[in-house]
């Protein structure tokens, strides 16, 4: 095996550089490249956090009524959902690696599925607090206290960006479902697959954290 | 260990369906404990439980375990960099 999976790597890069004069697939690199922007975005969310853990000494009981105002059971089936897709993601470069197409295809159908209706469930929890008069700068908030307003702020912007990563994610998923199908993307090659189940992932370890720091305070 | 073996490694499935199974329960837990009276040490908890869901979705699900160590490196880099942020602006914070 190791001797075998050698052998396909250097004819690969060998392919490669028939291909393009000087391109070497370097799996390592792109995977680095990959974690290096995945850690920008983990330092985006994570300033973010520290907002929130300064507001949220600040204005403490205003953040856990505020809290008390989300329903924790939609957080939570919104959480399994994300977890779930974060399964059938990881089931679906699994399958790849081991030469099921079909099967891996179907999976990333899956996961965008569980994705679309993580959507719409936050897009009816939106809904809900637009309903009740409930968004940045609305003049039902205006005569809530300070500490409300910072916290539905925080609510709106983090869970905001983080839809929209989901969204992205979404995106980046059907182009990964392209390159597998028109094979692009190959067991041999399966990086743009990998990934983008990487991104997946990380919009999963936002969410572990958003939940519990949102939805279970009050 | 060799990157282009690590590259190929084949991850039973069965491991892939019982780190779902751990995080399924700790998101039980942790809305659990919400309903258990922790008072001060709520947010405490809640932290320390999606850090341990967060390990395994990074171990697991994005392959750390299996990787190069240069991997985990980076991400320890990552992680005291953000303890750092996190400690200079509570210092600062407390003592305004």
């Amino acid at each position: 095996m190791p001797t075998g999976s050698k052998m396909s790597e250097k004819q690969t890069a060998h392919m490669d550089n028939h291909h393009v004069p000087g391109v070497v697939y370097d799996p390592v690199a792109i995977k680095i490249g990959m974690w290096l922007f995945l850690f920008t975005e983990l330092l985006l969310f994570g300033t973010l956090f520290i907002v929130y853990g300064v507001y949220l000494h600040d204005f403490n009981w205003q953040f856990r009524l505020g809290s008390a105002s989300l329903s924790i059971p939609i957080g939570t089936v919104n959480t399994v959902i994300l977890l779930t897709s974060s399964l059938t993601m990881a089931l679906s470069i699994a399958a790849l690696q081991r030469s099921r197409k079909g099967r891996s295809i179907g999976l990333m159908w899956i996961t965008i599925l569980f994705a679309v209706a993580f959507l719409v469930i936050k897009t009816f929890e939106w809904s809900a607090k637009f309903a009740h008069g409930i968004y940045p700068g609305s003049d039902h908030l205006l005569e809530l206290t300070k500490g409300e307003n910072v916290f539905y702020g925080l609510y709106f912007t983090m869970t905001g960006l983080h839809a929209l990563h989901v969204i992205i994610g979404i995106g980046l998923i059907l182009f990964a479902m392209k390159r597998v199908s028109g094979e692009r993307t190959t067991p041999e090659r399966p990086l743009l697959l990998e990934n983008t189940g990487l991104y997946w992932h990380l919009v999963d370890l936002i969410w572990i954290y958003l939940f519990p720091l949102f939805y279970l305070i009050s | 260990m060799d990157p282009n073996t690590a590259e190929h490694h084949h991850v039973p499935l069965r491991v892939y369906v019982w780190v779902w199974v751990g995080l399924i329960a700790l998101t039980g837990v942790t809305v659990g404990a919400r309903y258990a009276d922790l008072h001060h040490m709520a947010i405490f908890t809640a932290i320390l439980i999606a850090t341990v869901k967060s390990t395994l979705v990074l171990l697991y699900f994005m392959h750390i375990r299996f990787e190069k160590p240069v991997f985990t490196v980076m991400i320890l880099v990552l992680l005291v960099t953000y303890g750092i942020f996190i400690g200079l602006t509570f210092t600062d914070y407390s003592y305004r």
